[in-house]
């Protein structure tokens, strides 16, 4: 979703969550922590996705459900939205047109992914989802966690579940994260990739679109 | 190269007379330059092979722009232009792609210098809402730089990018229907073109195929109106589909331009360019061999030897920065058949060659630029479309192949293709053929779902991607070559997978294509070589 969809990322969810805390002194902090932490996710992301998630997601510790979830409409409408890509409409638009189910599959959250996926009209979404005990997030993930080839697992899964043939499948990445999720499928498109993924869609001859 | 003897005492008399511009090979012939790809060869051939060239360049006319006025002030069928025009009109001004003249001619582009005087006479008239699309139809949007070359800097900074544009067959907004034809052809044309009160089409007639009605209803199509004709009986039915009056291809598209004229008020402005394709350091590819001077020779050996040490990428970005120097030889203005009537008669004087007799064995270089690939690679569908489509196509009568003959070509056969210019061309390639050649059967099966592949439609409209459904047109644009030939040989295909994808047999030389081909045919064939380029059409008797 994030950098295919959107132009956001879950950092900038998550640091609507932190802009928005009860309290001016608990936003500022919340907010320089995670601005401060900035270059730790880049540098996770590069390495492994499942890294970035597992330190990522550590931050929301101790957040009450509710707030994340009145927040997610909030952060949809003000940040989320005006973020989509011109062509990610088109884009759904077009394999709707052909007949094609729309899954999203994503390591964003499902608190800030449910309202995106409902205005795209998706039929289907797989997320990450937080633990809460008693309300509060634990800053852990409940498993599945969506990264890397457990995305892969999943749609395999998912494919056999809805008796669908994968190789009539299309799927849509920006990310090199996503390599085994794109080769699992027959119809495997890059999307706005980053250079990693665009040499090795080169390599594999998969079409590079650029949705911007 | 051997050393040539003046041609009066070369060798003996040919043995038959047809066009000056039917040469027989003799005992003194020099070797002949064939293109493959983006490499010259030499090849000396079996004597008694007939070499056809094409004409030499009919000489330009010498003032264009008068030529262009008297054109718009004397329409062919309808009123004069300056007579067809009022103030606060909305003129839509539709121009032929960058698909030809190939390669693209030096500037101004013959397309600039029409495009000027029509916004001047339009300014002039009081005429301010106009819009320049270029008919791409279902072929790559042209990108900034190409656009502004076409048109020149002036036109480009005042139009570009809102009133200057490419046609986009898959604007869900963009497309209206004008009805369907008696024979059931839907006819959707581009929206803004439909919508104005006059369109002036400008147009370039490289190939005798283009211009006339598919103009309109080819260039500002969409994928539904297109799959009409863009299909494999069609093309059958067509022989060839460069002579427009036997062409089927041509009759379907007749019938939804006529359509288009129904509902549309359209002012055609064609023009023919000659066949001076090289000039200056590269004039000796258009000459005929026997009559190369010394310095001619020193400028092939430097260029063979050049190219010889260049990777493909730098051979073909060599070739394509060399813009052509064409020149206009007609211009005809007004309704769509009386004007396309002309300019097909200037053309086919520039093009048609008189030759007697069919052929066992053609041969033909296949050069390193199609109208599908300017600025791009001439991938393995593109070599295969100039081989079976174009190349066998250019004939009136019948073609210069016997029917089940061999044609032998020269090229590479990279498998290489332009991941942002042919997407689609990789998997047709690499997923469909291997599994069928069957146009058919490919029609049927995989089309659509090409045609509406979601990506391709994005790398269509967003990126510069010819449309998901291409590659298959342009295998259906082989398909009455396919019908026809008995056997395709590559002679120099550095690779054995390319061609037998393809369906055709590899050798590596000429020489052992001919070899080859003779114990396909029987020992003595008639064997003809087209040399290319420019462009050279046979009347064959």
């Amino acid at each position: 979703m994030d950098g295919t969809l959107v132009s956001t990322n879950i950092v900038h969810a998550f640091l609507y969550n932190a802009k928005n805390q009860q309290g001016v002194l608990k936003s500022i902090v919340k907010t320089a922590a995670t601005v401060a932490s900035i270059p730790l996710f880049l540098g996770a992301d590069l390495y492994n996705r499942r890294l970035l998630n597992d330190l990522f997601f550590m931050r929301y510790k101790g957040e009450s459900e509710d707030r994340l979830r009145y927040l997610a409409d909030e952060l949809f409408e003000s940040a989320i939205r005006p973020s989509i890509f011109p062509g990610a409409y088109e884009l759904v638009e077009k394999s709707k047109e052909m007949g094609l189910r729309q899954v999203l599959v994503t390591g964003a959250l499902d608190l800030t992914v449910r309202p995106l996926a409902e205005h795209l009209g998706l039929d289907d979404y797989v997320t990450n989802r937080l633990e809460f005990v008693d309300g509060v997030a634990t800053g852990r993930l409940l498993p599945p966690v969506m990264a890397a080839a457990t995305k892969a697992s999943w749609m395999r899964t998912y494919a056999e579940r809805e008796t669908l043939s994968l190789s009539d499948c299309y799927a849509y990445s920006d990310s090199m994260s996503d390599l085994p999720m794109l080769s699992i499928v027959g119809h495997p498109t890059a999307v706005n990739p980053d250079f990693r993924l665009r040499a090795t869609a080169r390599q594999h001859d998969w079409p590079v679109l650029d949705l911007r | 190269m051997r050393e040539r003897v003046p041609k009066i005492v070369r060798g003996p008399t040919p043995r038959r007379k047809e066009d000056d511009q039917v040469v027989y090979i003799d005992t003194n012939s020099a070797p002949r330059i064939l293109f493959s790809g983006e490499d010259l060869l030499l090849e000396d051939l079996p004597i008694g092979t007939r070499v056809v060239y094409p004409k030499p360049p009919i000489e330009g006319l010498a003032n264009p722009g008068a030529a262009i006025r008297y054109a718009l002030n004397h329409p062919l069928g309808t009123e004069p232009l300056y007579a067809q025009l009022a103030p606060g009109m909305k003129v839509t001004i539709a121009v032929d792609d960058i698909s030809m003249p190939l390669p693209p001619m030096v500037t101004p582009d013959v397309r600039q210098t029409i495009i000027e005087i029509l916004l001047e006479m339009l300014d002039a008239n009081g005429i301010d809402d106009v819009h320049i699309i270029i008919a791409t139809s279902l072929h790559r949007r042209q990108t900034k730089a190409e656009m502004k070359r076409m048109v020149g800097a002036k036109i480009f900074d005042a139009f570009y990018p809102d009133r200057y544009y490419n046609h986009d067959a898959e604007d869900p907004d963009g497309m209206v229907n004008l009805g369907v034809t008696a024979h059931n052809e839907v006819v959707n044309i581009n929206r803004r073109a439909a919508e104005s009160d006059l369109v002036i089409y400008v147009n370039i007639n490289f190939v005798p195929m283009n211009g006339g009605h598919k103009s309109m209803a080819v260039g500002l199509c969409d994928y539904q109106s297109l799959r009409a004709h863009h299909e494999p009986e069609t093309i059958r039915q067509s022989d060839s589909y460069m002579d427009p009056k036997r062409s089927m291809l041509a009759t379907k598209i007749g019938r939804m331009g006529a359509l288009v004229d129904e509902h549309m008020k359209v002012f055609h402005i064609e023009t023919a360019l000659n066949n001076r394709m090289y000039a200056g350091a590269t004039a000796f590819l258009a000459k005929n061999e026997d009559e190369f001077t010394e310095f001619d020779r020193m400028k092939f050996e430097g260029m063979r030897w050049t190219l010889s040490k260049l990777p493909p990428a730098a051979k073909r970005k060599l070739f394509q920065s060399i813009p052509a120097p064409y020149q206009m030889i007609a211009c005809h203005a007004g309704k769509t058949e009386p004007v396309h009537e002309k300019i097909v008669e200037r053309c086919f004087e520039q093009y048609a060659v008189n030759v007697r007799g069919q052929a066992d064995i053609l041969i033909c270089g296949i050069p390193f630029i199609s109208p599908y690939n300017v600025n791009s690679i001439l991938n393995p569908l593109l070599v295969q479309v100039m081989a079976l489509g174009y190349f066998h196509n250019m004939y009136r009568g019948q073609p210069v192949l016997k029917k089940g003959g061999v044609m032998i070509i020269t090229h590479p056969c990279l498998d290489e293709f332009d991941h942002n210019h042919h997407p689609s061309y990789i998997e047709f390639f690499n997923r469909l053929l291997p599994e069928t050649r069957d146009a058919m059967k490919l029609r049927h099966k995989y089309e659509e779902e090409f045609a509406h592949n979601p990506s391709y439609i994005e790398m269509y409209r967003r990126g510069n991607a010819y449309h998901g459904a291409h590659p298959f047109f342009m295998w259906y644009w082989g398909e009455n070559g396919r019908q026809h030939v008995g056997h395709v040989i590559v002679a120099g295909a550095k690779n054995a997978h390319v061609p037998a994808m393809l369906g055709w047999q590899s050798a590596e030389s000429v020489t052992e294509a001919i070899a080859m081909a003779r114990g396909i045919v029987g020992p003595s064939p008639e064997i003809t070589l087209m040399h290319h380029p420019p462009i050279v059409m046979m009347d064959v008797e």
